[in-house]
């Protein structure tokens, strides 16, 4: 700490974060980082506390012991509604689309974090990559598949053209070919930019019970464990990490 | 003659409507958004016809002698003056409750409106209170044959106007504007519009603003067709309004105004055909059958519960 280079600087940083249900604790001193232009992956079994994390990083539960930074700013206690203005898009678990408005109206919630001022990209630019949308765009989001409504959660959070791009399992439910396309959605994101040029750094934090892929698509991985992080590395050293494979793989060691 | 009585009966259900749906529309919002039935909601319009003759008074001391002008100034400013006390409840009684038990914003609730009408008691006298009338006269429509059907004042007249405009001006307002996209969302997940971006707090208190300035639209509009009121009448139409409400759905928007006007017209109908001394037993027998057979209303969702 204390060094200003902003090149040094993770953009998210979570130091020794815990954060608790009422009386039972979720997460146990999680430090972890995310920096800009990286694919990091969270692989865990259910209950881990995977999607706890990233709610943790909105506020919802506030985290009750430690330190959350994005892009060098503190902000373990900003309300919830403050958090996505700075650049966070989630993606959460079940998707959390708004059923009873149209997939337009829907898309259109995702810029509020951008405020009346900032531009985002643009609808042309995500119907080219979700054309789906673009046919579904007056019918009711309720009235989705559960992969078009994937689709639609992760156009939604793209709208605010986020610095980080934060996502739970977005391949739960899916089929393999329509999690192929997200996987390569994702990569391709970070490799262009949210919009191409843009936003080159942006970085997404990929949580998934699909540890194979998620691991083959991640510049680096950690590995939760009853809330807290049990072990780290590049996403290749922990393809090919016994306890890994034996607990997340499927395979035999 | 039959023809005649219908007619006006017909007229009569839609002014008395017209009023309920406006003020069904504060309890359908306010329980979309948070699952709460805001009780004190039936002496916020107390409130507002009270606020309505305050006004007049004032602008009559200032001379004003332009009809419409003295409407229009009256009817903003009451709207105001009566978001301001929906806006302050909000504030000060359901924000610090939020999170409890469900049961403690209720109790609130009707502690809140025990306390607004004894506050508009102790500050106006527990009389019954009058203004004088501003607009006289009337259209009368009449068959072919000269055969009167249906008389219609001008404040009649400028009830239904002006309560189907602000419905319709609401509409718009929650359906093409993103203050009304963002109240959409709120009710619909409020967490995930907070996580968006979109400041929860606001729009709840938004939407007990709104509430109380649409009952302040039927305050203003009753009064002028009544002339009269007291301290008490909030707590018959309030009633009457929550039927309604729940006769078209609670948490539906068109659900209050489609309630608020099958209400009115049956009350309507019922006591001109049937007997007008028991129009209110008949109007809560209705609520006890919608709750029993068809507890989500017209236009409700099936579920009630709300997570
Ligand atoms: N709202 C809540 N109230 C109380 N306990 C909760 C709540 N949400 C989660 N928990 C508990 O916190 C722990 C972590 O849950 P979390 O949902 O974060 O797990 P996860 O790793 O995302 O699991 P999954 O892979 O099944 O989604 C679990 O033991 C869960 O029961
Ligand atoms: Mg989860």
């Amino acid at each position: 700490m204390g060094e200003r280079t902003s090149l040094a600087q993770p953009l998210l940083a979570l130091q020794e974060v815990s954060s608790h249900y009422g009386p039972v604790r979720a997460l146990d001193r999680i430090s972890l980082t995310v920096n800009a232009g990286e694919i990091v992956t969270l692989i865990g079994a259910n209950g881990a506390g995977k999607s706890t994390l990233l709610m943790t990083l909105f506020g919802n539960p506030r985290a009750s012991h430690g330190q959350i930074l994005f892009a060098g700013q503190d902000i373990t206690h900003l309300p919830t509604h403050r958090i996505s203005p700075l650049g966070l898009a989630l993606v959460p678990e079940g998707r959390r689309i708004f059923p009873g408005m149209t997939v337009l109206e829907n898309i259109a919630l995702g810029h509020t974090a951008l405020g009346n001022h900032r531009q985002g990209p643009s609808l042309d630019f995500l119907y080219t990559h979700f054309p789906i949308l673009k046919e579904r765009q007056r019918q009711k989001a309720g009235t989705l598949s559960g992969g078009e409504q994937q689709m639609l959660a992760i156009a939604r959070a793209l709208m605010s053209q986020p610095r980080l791009l934060l996502l739970d399992e977005p391949s739960l439910g899916l089929a393999p070919m329509m999690i192929r396309k997200i996987f390569a959605l994702i990569r391709s994101l970070v490799q262009s930019g949210i919009q191409s040029g843009v936003q080159p750094e942006t970085a997404v934090f990929l949580v998934e019970q699909n540890a194979h892929q998620a691991l083959q698509i991640a510049d680096r991985g950690y590995v939760l464990v009853n809330g807290t992080i049990r072990l780290t590395g590049t996403g290749h050293d922990l393809l090919n990490n016994p306890e890994v494979k034996h607990a997340y793989l499927g395979t035999l060691v | 003659m039959e023809l005649a009585i219908l007619a006006q009966q017909t007229l009569n259900g839609l002014i008395l409507g017209a009023t309920y749906g406006l003020i069904a529309i504060g309890y359908t919002m306010v329980y979309g958004i948070i699952g709460m039935i805001n009780f004190a909601h039936g002496e916020i319009y107390m409130v507002s016809a009270y606020v309505t003759a305050i006004f007049l008074a004032v602008l009559h001391y200032f001379g004003l002698a332009n009809v419409p002008l003295m409407l229009l100034a009256v009817l903003l400013a009451t709207m105001f003056v009566t978001a301001l006390y929906g806006w302050f409840l909000e504030r000060i009684a359901y924000r610090p409750l939020r999170g409890s038990t469900r049961l403690a914003p209720l109790i609130t609730a009707i502690g809140l409106s025990l306390i607004l009408q004894n506050y508009v008691r102790l500050s106006q006298g527990a009389r019954s209170q009058g203004i004088p009338s501003l607009l006289q006269g009337s259209f009368a429509i009449t068959l072919g044959n000269d055969e009167r059907l249906v008389q219609i004042t001008y404040v009649q007249t400028l009830i239904i106007i002006v309560a189907f405009l602000s419905m319709a001006i609401l509409t718009v307002i929650m359906h093409h504007t993103s203050l009304g996209r963002a109240c959409r969302a709120t009710e619909q997940d409020r967490i995930m519009a907070s996580l968006l971006g979109i400041d929860t707090d606001r729009i709840i208190a938004t939407v007990f603003v709104i509430g109380a300035a649409m009952a302040a639209i039927a305050g203003v509009l009753v009064t002028l067709n009544y002339g009269s009121f007291d301290f008490h009448i909030g707590f018959v139409t309030g009633i009457k309004a929550f039927t309604a409400a729940v006769l078209g759905g609670i948490g539906s928007l068109p659900g209050a105004m489609l309630g608020g006007l099958v209400l009115g017209l049956s009350e309507s109908f019922f006591s001109g055909f049937v007997n007008a001394d028991y129009k209110d037993v008949f109007a809560f027998s209705l609520l006890v059958l919608v709750l029993i057979f068809r507890p989500s209303g017209f236009l409700g969702h099936p579920q009630v519960v709300k997570v």
